[in-house]
């Protein structure tokens, strides 16, 4: 038996907590754990037979171990790893070494951590991008310090008149008027431009700008050329490892390892931890939460309710719309979900060998990402604006398997896909999911065996993780990996939905700490730590 | 100008970098690639193999060849079984610290001694009396090292050696692909690992059935700047850095003893007459003025010196061994040195190794230490932390 996290039936809990936190995924054992050290009884009710929810790492096929869902660590709050001394609790994240972006006509570009040689790189195409990059990362890290005060607080209330509100507002107006005049025009830009444009201010080549963009599309259902995903593409650069900004890492064991942590860490404060717990209710007294019923009828009470599942799954599954102030109900219909991405797990007995850069070398230990340009990436978009998955999609894709010999056997590899477009809705509608998962597996392997002929023969198994195998396995509402997408609008103040941003939500005792909450998604840490924080600061 | 080690060939074809050191000598690899991250994470996570041929070597052997180091050594090298390796250190008449290495007992009557620089004149002065023989065996010898948490299973692809009953700082003679060799469990990065010792003529090979045997273990070359990193975490001390050669010292405050750097479980002290036995029984019973700890940096302290000059915290890369004061908790005396320090991307903390004054020497005390921010000298809170800072369960098993 786990002694971290056994089954909830052979272990029932019979106590009654201050808190149960529903949902094992790393921001329920991120607030879990801060509200354990601060010495309150907590429960972890955890629906699978693994922890993690989307960052979970299991073994799908006997000796590999896949990072099933989400696979690259960056935006991991590294305070939480102090203040949680997870690194005691086995958090470990290697960095990617580089970006490898090969091309159809043969050529590629790997761009790593050594400046001068990627800027030698660069030049091969535009010797002009090649200087600007470094002006541009530059620009990336004054966005990223500015931002990085909001992603570690709460979000300042807009609607508010408070002067806490109002002094908050204060602060981050100062934080603004601080930046220089050329960086709060970039700031403004990013908040309202597409990727592309963005990119554009900088750049002029479209091998650079295409593959550079797809950190602005990931998890939403926009294009690269769609206004406010400049923002998105800020989202994905303004993770730390280290000190380092844009840094992005595989965690030791795949993502669970960095779940793993927060539940030992939790475990060590005192948690109680539970897994195969199906949470079906919310149990309301007098318009309070009071505790849960988990599958087969057992309630459980207490004096708190944390959920760590999105909004939908939350409101509407778990407490009941009849429950709910029907302005608020319409504001919650009104979330966009729209997941726009899967996965495509593979164990091979061999490294791909590309084409345009044959061998082994240090580009397969990074990041691989097949974008070859801003064209390739809007047809992308296209196939799924009309409810098909692209049939040539954007790919990113990591090796981890090169740099952590624990998650495969010698030899041996796993390769983590990460595939979009493949819409939620699908023209068939959702439900007909299941019957395409094997045509998107092969449309990806293809995909990839253009660039790399020896894939095909060296795979051992494939695992396909559809949109819609997101929402049944792991609980995403229509699939979205950020429980929500990460446009401007569902940001900050508005989400999940404007006026309850802060982790409270219109049912008293019930509170939110997924990534559906300020800051949002990612394997961040932030929503849990930010949640618990709030609730620890009301009582 | 240093000359190539018996694996330059193979080291050289893999230093894209370029970066190299003088080590005793000899060219030896600083970092094979840059950024040098990967050789880091292959270590720690995988193995790394380095390039260790520098050390000095010597073969000391002939009936009393156990007694002769006894009497050289501030351990009792009688103590020693054979197939044993030790830590040692050995100091001049007034037990200051002369240099440490590994002393291998290979039979009743041979041993082999590693050194951090030349010893052969100093071992040399304590010969007469004793039917020895003393062989500098420094450019007969290449040696690797082999370390990290996959470093037996790529042993074991190739040895017949029992590795599994190889113990922590056991030595076995062996046949590694046809070549015969020596293994010792020995290390200086704080993971399990290994340290291989071939005839130079076989230097090349012993490389090329390693680093093949490697592969499907993410077997990674690294160099000096990432050993540096490891053996700071490992809270493992260096000649010319954490001391210095009393031999060479010019003023008392250079030297050090076995205690005052926290090698007193070296000194076996009650035992026929040893170098240093005296002034050493006398620190004893006084206790040392002063005492080697491990600090760790208040990260948020740091990062607030940075944000006072509006910049993003920084980690310095790599290890650092300039040398910074270290004052008491007020900030207002200082009580020691930090004498060399890294960031350690695995215990994700600034850490150092630092000489106080004993009374401040207590796991958990608050220290400050000197943090250079954009020009500007400030301190920051340092906490005094037991060594090792990383200390696997794998190195155990």
């Amino acid at each position: 038996m786990d002694p971290i996290a056994p089954p909830f039936h052979s272990d029932i809990p019979t106590k009654r907590y201050d808190a149960i936190v529903v949902g094992g995924g790393h921001n329920g054992l991120v607030c879990a754990a801060y509200l354990a050290k601060a010495g309150k009884q907590v429960l972890v009710l955890e629906n699978r037979h693994i922890l993690g929810g989307a960052a979970a790492s299991d073994q799908i096929f006997p000796g590999f171990t896949f990072s099933v869902y989400s696979y690259v660590v960056s935006l991991f709050r590294p305070h939480i790893v102090r203040e949680l001394d997870l690194t005691r609790h086995g958090y470990q994240v290697i960095p990617l070494e580089c970006t490898f972006t090969p091309f159809p006509d043969g050529e590629s570009m790997t761009r790593c951590g050594d400046p001068e040689a990627t800027r030698r790189e660069i030049a091969r195409f535009s010797p002009t991008d090649a200087e600007m990059a470094p002006r541009f990362s530059l620009a990336m890290t004054q966005m990223a310090s500015f931002i990085k005060h909001m992603i570690d607080s709460p979000a300042p209330d807009p609607g508010s008149l408070k002067i806490s509100e109002l002094a908050k507002l204060l602060g981050l107006g100062r934080r603004f008027k601080a930046l220089a005049d050329g960086d709060k025009y970039i700031f403004t830009k990013m908040m309202t431009m597409s990727a592309v444009e963005f990119l554009s201010l900088w750049f002029e080549s479209d091998r650079l700008i295409g593959p550079m963009s797809v950190s602005g599309i990931i998890g939403t259902f926009l294009g690269v050329r769609s206004p406010g995903t400049a923002y998105v593409l800020l989202h994905h650069y303004m993770g730390e490892i280290d000190g380092a900004f844009r840094s992005w890492g595989f965690s030791k064991g795949g993502t669970g390892g960095v779940s793993l942590a927060c539940a030992r860490a939790a475990r060590s404060y005192g948690a109680d931890i539970r897994t195969e717990a199906a949470v079906e209710k919310i149990i309301l007294r007098q318009g309070k939460a009071a505790g849960v019923v988990v599958r087969g009828g057992h309630e459980i009470k207490s004096q708190t309710v944390i959920s760590a599942a999105d909004a939908h799954q939350t409101f509407f599954k778990l407490v009941g719309e009849q429950h709910l102030d029907p302005d608020f109900v319409q504001r919650l219909k009104r979330f966009k979900y729209r997941g726009s991405s899967a996965k495509v797990n593979l164990a091979v007995d061999r490294l791909p060998d590309f084409s345009s850069k044959p061998g082994y070398g240090p580009h397969l230990r990074g990041d691989i990402t097949i974008a070859p340009g801003v064209e390739y990436l809007e047809n992308a978009y296209d196939d799924a604006k009309y409810g098909d998955f692209s049939k040539r999609p954007f790919l990113d894709i990591v090796i981890p398997s090169l740099t952590d010999p624990t998650v495969a056997p010698p030899g041996k590899h796993v390769i983590s896909i990460f595939v979009q477009y493949a819409p939620y809705r699908i023209k068939e509608g959702a439900a007909h999911w299941p019957a395409k998962r094997e045509a998107l597996g092969d449309t990806v392997v293809d995909t990839l065996a253009e660039y790399c002929p020896n894939l095909k023969d060296s795979i051992l198994h494939r695992q396909v993780v559809t949109p819609w195998d997101l929402e049944q396995d792991v609980g995403l509402t229509e699939g979205n990996i950020f429980q929500g997408e990460l446009s401007l609008e569902q940001l900050g103040p508005f989400r999940p939905v404007s006026g309850w941003s802060r982790y409270q939500t219109p049912i008293n005792d019930l509170w939110m700490c997924g990534s559906c909450v300020h800051p949002g998604g990612g394997i961040m840490g932030a929503p849990g730590e930010l949640a618990a924080k709030s609730l620890l600061k009301s009582c | 100008m240093p000359i190539p080690t018996p694996f330059h060939d193979r080291t050289a074809a893999l230093c894209t970098s370029y970066r190299w050191a003088d080590w005793a000598g000899y060219c030896a690899v600083s970092s094979y690639s840059l950024p040098n991250d990967g050789e880091y994470y292959s270590l720690r996570h995988a193995a790394g193999i380095m390039d260790i041929s520098p050390l000095f070597k010597y073969e000391v052997s002939g009936p009393d060849a156990v007694a002769f180091l006894s009497r050289i050594m501030t351990k009792n090298i009688e103590d020693i079984p054979i197939g044993r390796a030790a830590y040692c250190c050995w100091c001049d008449d007034f037990g200051k610290i002369i240099d440490d290495g590994t002393v291998f007992r290979l039979d009743t009557d041979r041993l082999r001694v590693h050194t951090a620089e030349p010893m052969l004149a100093w071992f040399g002065q304590f010969r007469r009396g004793f039917d020895v023989i003393l062989e500098d065996i420094s450019a007969d010898i290449a040696a690797v090292a082999l370390q990290g948490p996959t470093s037996r299973d790529i042993l074991k692809q190739v040895t017949d050696a029992d590795l599994d009953a190889l113990a922590y700082y056991n030595v076995v003679t062996a046949q590694l692909d046809k070549l015969p060799v020596l293994i010792s469990r020995t290390g200086y990065t704080g993971d399990l690992g290994y340290e291989l010792w071939v005839d130079q003529t076989n230097a090349l090979p012993l490389w090329d059935v390693l680093m093949s045997a490697g592969r499907s273990y993410l077997l990674q070359p690294f160099g000096l700047d990432v050993l540096d990193i490891a053996r700071i975490e490992a809270g493992l001390i260096l000649n010319g850095v954490e001391f210095h050669n009393a031999a060479h010292c010019l003023i008392e405050s250079q030297k050090s003893t076995p205690y005052e750097l926290g090698l007193g479980w070296t000194v076996d002290l009650d035992r026929k007459p040893f170098c240093g036995q005296r002034a050493l029984k006398a620190e004893q019973a006084a206790g040392p003025q002063l005492t080697l700890v491990g600090l760790e940096l208040d990260w948020d302290e740091q990062e607030a010196l940075f944000a006072k000059q509006g910049l993003p915290v920084q980690v310095h890369p790599g290890a650092w061994r300039s040398g910074v004061p270290v004052y008491d908790n007020s900030g207002s005396r200082q009580i020691g040195k930090a004498t060399s320090g890294t960031w350690s991307p695995l215990i994700k903390r600034n850490l150092a190794l630092a000489s106080i004054e004993t009374p401040f020497a207590k796991t958990g005390a608050t220290l400050k230490i000197e943090y250079t921010v954009e020009y500007r000298r400030e301190t920051v809170t340092a906490v005094v932390a037991t060594t090792p800072f990383y200390n696997p369960e794998h190195k155990r098993r």
